[in-house]
């Protein structure tokens, strides 16, 4: 028998694979589908301090072996998460949570944070500083080391669960971010959010996406996700949360190869609901495809 | 939603651009009318969401428009192609409201999905209008798909070369219904909304991720909170909706 589990700042894991944040809802559609405890974990949809309706319609656009989205945080807030979502959630999900927040401030983030921390379904925050599709706050933190590291210490400051920063890859130099994470207290670091993209409508010449801008995710930025997993794997001692375009279980592998513990799929879960799933079931046999017996020890294994 | 394997029977144009595509496969969670079907198209990312027209038996039937690449691509394949469809997706129309004699109201490619409508409701019993609303005489199709179900139907197009001259709204003049059914473009379901005085369902479009309620890439507003088109839709009550 192999081993698939991992361990995150140690919290053990029973497989690295975690449906990403926003591709995923609060699990109920999936749970519908399949039983979702067999996933490592789950990242629940972005939460801020107050309801968010998100951006105007068209939020999604197609593109060549990947998506663009321009969703802008929609989500309850943090009050109806803790209150409604995760309760209705713990009905399907025997297991922890990652806890995706947003923030538009400093003190938001704090604030949300602080809201969650109680929560014993929460195994680890993932603060998301890198949302290209909302304006005034996301993505800018993620974007300047010292912005970045503001928001670790803040958050750092209000919660004794596990925190790890989600970074954006749209920097000239993703290591120089995550060192600065790592130095502000961060226990781990997750990557990469998605690429700044957009598509015209050749008919009406605009835009296809009311945001005009959106995030690109799914295969087309694998190969990215993985050289920016490899590079910071290599400036960091904490453990990252590998994603970006991965779909199998090779990818996941490749992934934990570059220096991810664990992996996180996220556009994928739209065009196939079953795809976690199918990668936790087909990891014991790409194991032993690739002479693997504990997971665990592969990672950071091409360096 | 289930995900399953459907195969082409039959893909031919109705119009210059509008084709019916038939498929041979398991229809159990279409048979309510509105709902809609996702459909895999290789070369492609997204899957392309297309509502239901007819589930009978083992035989499906889409109606659509080219419109863009996957359209595109629909319409290039040959029967014996085999297709992923996640199925049973959105919460569909319901007859328990239609009264005796509901007005079923489509415009262009938003026609289809009221076509099982009508056969359900005539199944029923129940004496349905079909107002069905084209730009010209050769975009015209399914008048005579509807009229074979028993209902009364009406044709408009944009520049009266078929039917009555203007939008659907011209064909509701000073008629009243137990009833509205529609899909269509936007704004003729607002006109729609506006003009009569009877509740209704009307089906909405958008651009979806999923297909499935997972992405939040199709919310919209309504007077009961945000409700994601795909998965709480397509087809909203008349009382709820914010325009």
């Amino acid at each position: 028998m192999v081993d698939t589990s991992v361990t995150l700042s140690g919290w053990r894991i029973d497989n690295p694979v975690i449906p990403a944040s926003g591709t995923f809802g609060f699990g109920y559609e999936f749970a519908e589908l399949y039983d979702i405890n067999c996933l490592g974990s789950l990242a629940i949809k972005g939460t801020t301090a107050e309801p968010r309706f998100g951006n105007p319609t068209p939020r999604i656009a197609d593109c060549p072996s990947g998506m663009l989205n321009a969703v802008g945080l929609q989500n309850p807030g943090v009050r109806e998460v803790r209150e409604r979502e995760l309760p209705r959630l713990a009905a399907y999900f025997r297991k922890k949570v990652v806890a995706n927040v947003s923030g538009f401030s400093v003190g938001e983030y704090e604030k949300t944070v602080e809201a969650l921390s109680g929560e014993e379904q929460i195994g680890l925050f993932e603060i998301n500083i890198s949302c290209p599709n909302v304006h005034g706050g996301g993505m800018a933190f993620g974007t300047d080391p010292a912005a970045a590291a503001a928001v670790t210490e803040a958050v750092r400051r209000v919660t004794d669960k596990l925190v790890y920063i989600k970074l954006s890859p749209n920097v000239t130099d993703i290591t120089e971010i995550a060192r600065a994470c790592e130095a502000a207290g961060a226990d781990g670091l997750s990557l990469i959010n998605t690429l700044l993209g957009m598509r015209i409508d050749l008919r009406t010449r605009r835009p296809v996406l009311a945001n005009r801008t959106g995030g690109l995710s799914g295969p087309a930025v694998y190969p990215i996700a993985l050289r920016m997993v490899y590079d910071v794997y290599a400036a960091v001692k904490i453990p990252i949360i590998g994603m970006g375009g991965v779909s199998s279980a090779r990818d996941v592998i490749e992934m934990m190869l570059a220096g991810a513990t664990a992996v996180e799929v996220g556009a994928a879960n739209l065009v196939d609901p079953y795809v976690c799933r199918d990668i936790v079931e087909a990891l014991p046999t790409e194991m032993e495809r690739y002479g693997i017996r504990k997971l665990s020890e592969i990672i950071g294994g091409a360096h | 939603m289930e995900q399953k394997i459907f195969t082409v029977t039959e893909n031919l144009p109705l119009t210059a651009a509008v084709y019916r595509m038939r498929l041979r496969g398991d229809t159990t969670d279409v048979q309510c009318p509105g709902r809609f079907v996702n459909l895999r198209i290789d070369g492609l990312y997204l899957r392309r969401p297309l509502s239901v027209c007819d589930a009978e038996g083992d035989c499906l039937t889409l109606i659509y428009k080219t419109v863009g690449e996957g359209t595109e691509r629909m319409s290039r394949m040959a029967p014996g192609t085999r297709l992923d469809l996640l199925t049973g997706l959105g919460n569909g129309y319901t007859t328990e409201k239609s009264g005796p004699t509901p007005c079923l109201v489509g415009g262009g490619v938003g026609v289809p999905p009221l076509y099982l409508l009508c056969r359900r409701l005539r199944a029923e019993g129940k004496r349905p209008t079909v107002v069905l609303g084209f730009g010209r005489a050769d975009e015209v199709f399914y008048a005579q798909e509807f009229r074979a179900l028993g209902a009364e139907v009406v044709v408009t197009t944009a520049d009266g070369s078929c039917g009555i001259r203007g939008f659907v709204t011209a064909a509701l003049e000073g008629r009243t219904f137990s009833y509205i059914y529609a899909c269509g473009p936007e704004p003729m379901l607002r006109a729609v909304y506006e003009q009569t005085a009877c509740g209704g369902q009307y089906s909405f479009e958008e651009r979806m991720g999923c297909g499935f309620g997972a992405c939040m890439g199709c919310t919209c507003r309504t007077k009961y909170g945000n409700k994601r088109i795909c998965r709480d839709g397509p087809v909203l009550e008349k009382e709820e909706i914010v325009w």
